[in-house]
């Protein structure tokens, strides 16, 4: 039952995908990320395997999730950066209960809210890989895991995340 | 005007009262023979009754939660001679429960119209169920940030903010524990309850699922159908009804700062968001903490309750722990009794409309689980969703 998520343990980390199999952390067939509006930006460069924030060119604010204006200077004109694929979990859930068809087989499973530092404290919710029964510590370092969905129509790729220290 | 403070002397206080309240039965969700419209006209009619006013003399309407019974509609099936005044609050979920009841105040004060009706219908079986996540095959907007990893329910939209906010104050699980205890003892007193005669214990608690961790089943709201409505009318009239009036000493809505931010990145996280919204209701009502008698606290989820408490000052957040017990929450003597009727657990989850409505009638003294001598009672309205409100009433126009 937790197959795919072995799998998604013991493959290269940047391309889990890559692997036969139940190749996600969840199943496919939850919504896909409509990578359109100010978001655009954000999942093309997820497709290359890059994180990025958006930024106010003008005022230097950071921000997330993406606006159509910066909340501090009010300017229009935001840009994305580039930042480091490294976070602290923030906190975190374990789902026990599948609230759609494409979870019935997928409980439990885990989500963490990543902070990052190094982009003004914004915060990105993704799965937490490995074991979804894992003991998680807020506070604890965690990197980035592109989670590429090749197979989709279109193509998207999921930014996941992953401890980097195992928690005792 | 300059300043953003409200003004004691511009505020609403003791101006209009609750006069009727009607609720209908409360099903499970999809058991309702009734379609959703028909059952606001119940609730309507019912309130009417209550006050002993005539179904021709309502002339204005305020929900919330994009309610989809639209007031000129139920105006023409009502046959009323004219409508003068609709309001939505914004937002989803109870937010704009006591914002709807501000609204109706804030008409009726400045003339707008003379009786408004607050209401609320849901129809889970006719429409779409709260409890489960979204089903469209693309998540747009906000949504593409949680959607694809999972979180779709309103249960996993708010269990990380009350994660972080036990962590960060070393709140056990008993604290959750504690309010839906609280909720199903008094249902078990209340027969309009859907939870009556089916009580809850701590160790049923305990060994009850998970939903999404820290929310047992318990923890989380009910799904029903059925539908409320409260008449507000303003103080000199309210004196000439057949109830005793509950006067409304405050009603206010609000966000804090950014609050809406989307996937998960409002600055202040871990509230309930009613940090910047207590204080002016305190201020508008004239009364504190100290002097509520009785608090209904909209349930979605235990913990958005716990966070609730916290931020309108009954206690401290290092008090957590010893304040949130069954037994300082009871009717019977409890420091704070809280959710009288069962609330959104145990009575029915009506949008919280059904806890403005046990607030009435506490100040009228008809509740099932009666604080002696309750006098300022209070509704706390949709926590962590935004915008939230919060509503005092009272026996008397002055606290």
């Amino acid at each position: 039952m937790r197959q795919h998520r072995d799998d998604v343990n013991r493959s290269d980390q940047d391309c889990p995908s890559e692997h036969s199999g139940r190749r996600y952390y969840l199943p496919a067939g939850l919504p896909a990320p409509a990578a359109d509006g100010p978001a655009a930006e954000f999942w093309a460069a997820a497709r290359r395997h890059e994180l990025v924030v958006q930024r106010c060119p003008r005022c230097r604010t950071w921000q997330w999730g993406p606006e159509h204006i910066c909340h501090h200077c009010h300017s229009f004109d935001l840009t994305y950066e580039r930042v480091s694929p490294r976070g602290t979990v923030y906190s975190w859930e374990r789902s026990w209960y599948s609230v759609h068809p494409a979870l019935q087989q997928a409980v439990p499973y885990l989500t963490v809210l990543v902070e990052l530092p190094q982009a003004g404290g914004v915060r990105m919710v993704g799965n937490l890989l490995g074991d979804p029964l894992q003991m998680v510590g807020i506070g604890a370092e965690v990197e980035a895991v592109f989670e590429d969905h090749h197979d989709a129509d279109p193509p998207f790729t999921l930014v996941q995340w992953r401890m980097l220290d195992q928690p005792l | 005007m300059k300043g953003t403070c409200v003004t004691t002397d511009r505020t609403l206080r003791g101006r209009t009262a609750v006069v009727g309240i009607g609720q209908t039965r409360y099903y499970k969700r999809g058991a309702s023979p009734d379609p959703e419209f028909k059952m606001v006209l119940e609730a309507i009619l019912l309130a009417c009754r209550d006050a002993g006013i005539g179904v021709e003399e309502i002339d204005g309407f305020t929900s919330f939660s994009n309610d989809r019974n639209d007031p000129p509609r139920i105006a023409a099936a009502l046959g009323l001679p004219e409508l003068r005044h609709s309001t939505m609050v914004w937002g989803g979920g109870g937010g704009g429960g006591s914002g709807a009841v501000a609204n109706a105040a804030a008409a009726v004060a400045a003339g707008l119209a003379e009786t408004v009706v607050v209401f609320r219908g849901l129809a889970q079986g006719q429409f779409r169920r709260y409890g489960q996540g979204v089903r469209t095959g693309r998540a747009a907007g906000a949504e593409a940030f949680t959607a694809p990893y999972g979180v779709l329910s309103p249960a996993q939209g708010f269990a990380m903010r009350v994660r972080r906010f036990m962590w960060q104050h070393d709140i056990t699980q008993n604290a959750l524990r504690a309010v839906a205890l609280t909720s199903y003892a008094h249902a078990q007193r209340n027969p309009r309850a859907v939870m009556y005669g089916r009580p809850l214990t701590a160790v049923a608690y305990d060994a009850s699922r998970w939903i999404v961790e820290p929310f047992h089943l318990y923890d989380c709201c009910l799904e029903n159908d059925g539908a409320a409505a409260v008449i507000v009318t303003s103080a000199e009239r309210a004196r000439r009804t057949r109830q005793k009036p509950a006067y409304i000493l405050a009603a206010l809505q609000g966000s804090g700062y950014r609050q809406a931010a989307t996937a998960h990145n409002a600055p202040d996280y871990a509230t309930s968001n009613f940090k910047a919204l207590a204080p002016r209701l305190y201020a508008a009502a004239g009364v504190g903490p100290a002097d509520v008698d009785v608090l209904q606290c909209y349930e979605n989820f235990t913990g958005g309750v716990m966070m609730s408490i916290v931020e309108h000052g009954f206690c401290r957040p290092d008090e957590v722990n010893e304040f949130f017990t069954p037994e300082n929450f009871s009717f019977e003597g409890g420091n704070l009794p809280l959710n009288t009727s069962g609330g959104n657990l145990a009575e029915c989850y009506m949008h919280g409309l059904g806890l403005i409505i046990e607030a009435v009638r506490q100040v009228r003294g008809t509740s099932c689980c009666q604080v002696p001598g309750a006098k300022v009672s209070m509704v706390v309205s949709g926590p962590m969703v935004q915008p939230v409100s919060s509503s005092i009433y009272c026996a008397e126009p002055t606290p």
